[in-house]
């Protein structure tokens, strides 16, 4: 094993056992921040892939902002004492194991089969457009040509999302 | 080469939060579990663009942004519930069953 799948599995580790954590936890208070360390974590992973950027804004953008929000709510809401359980009873969970498994299985079945070698051929090695590009400029060629228009679309998204929230959150407009 | 690897641990995470979104009544904890089957997605896309090209990053960085739009409206419709139920389980959340 490199010292490169080393470090991988420490991360994949604490990532696969945090996010177990994370759906058990009674309190959601420690269910978010249990996310967060997967979060973290998948973020070291990324930059184990090479894509620097999307590591970077990983740890802003979701360990940071949207944790926070998650966090606001539940401390907002004060939800933050564990109280009866809200997990289903053992019937149920015997179920839904069920079918996490079966899911697993046949996910694990589908991660097994191997791309096109066409497929693979495709793209240019993702380290040397870096050293070309920068890790940012790598990431905004396709971004700002070829989904110029998702691209705009996602930015009236962000904006009805804004309005969205607003208008449900207020109490009287 | 870490592509295998990395597919696996996003089938682990996916599928702990499908488990999670099942057996859990919190809408919270059910959204949280949202969040990580969209990370468990973007692990994969991470993957494959080391091999396929830097067109997955971007895909990324959209579902990044949706999933930021999600969680905003998302709260905002849970603290709308709260403030006519005093509680956010899904078990008493039933008003279109009629």
């Amino acid at each position: 094993m490199t010292q490169l799948e080393v470090v991988f599995w420490i991360f994949a580790a604490t990532a696969i056992v945090s996010a177990f954590l994370c759906i058990t936890r009674k309190s959601p208070v420690a269910s978010a921040l249990w996310l967060v360390v997967t979060l973290f974590s998948l973020a070291a992973i990324f930059v184990l892939l090479d894509a620097h950027f999307i590591a970077a804004i990983q740890v802003l953008v979701y360990a940071g902002a949207i944790m926070v929000l998650f966090l606001f709510v539940i401390m907002l809401l004060n939800l933050g004492r564990g109280g009866p359980s809200d997990m289903l009873g053992w019937a149920g969970r015997l179920v839904m194991l069920a079918i996490g498994l079966l899911m697993a299985v046949e996910l694990w079945v589908l991660s097994r089969a191997t791309p096109d070698e066409g497929l693979l051929m495709a793209g240019e090695p993702l380290q040397r457009l870096t050293e070309q590009h920068g890790a940012v400029g790598m990431i905004s060629e396709p971004l700002y040509r070829t989904y110029l228009v998702p691209f705009e679309l996602t930015g009236m998204l962000l904006l009805a999302a804004i309005v969205g929230a607003l208008v449900l959150a207020k109490r009287r407009l | 080469m870490l592509l295998g690897p990395s597919l696996m641990v996003s089938v682990i995470l996916f599928s702990l939060g499908v488990a999670g979104v099942l057996f859990r009544r919190n809408a919270i904890v059910i959204f949280m579990c949202i969040e990580l089957m969209l990370n468990a997605v973007n692990l994969t896309f991470v993957a494959l663009a080391q091999q396929l090209g830097p067109e997955g990053h971007a895909i990324v960085f959209f579902v990044m942004a949706v999933a930021a739009a999600e969680a905003a409206v998302g709260l905002a419709i849970m603290i709308a519930i709260y403030r006519h139920k005093e509680s956010v389980n899904v078990k008493e959340i039933n008003l279109l069953r009629g």
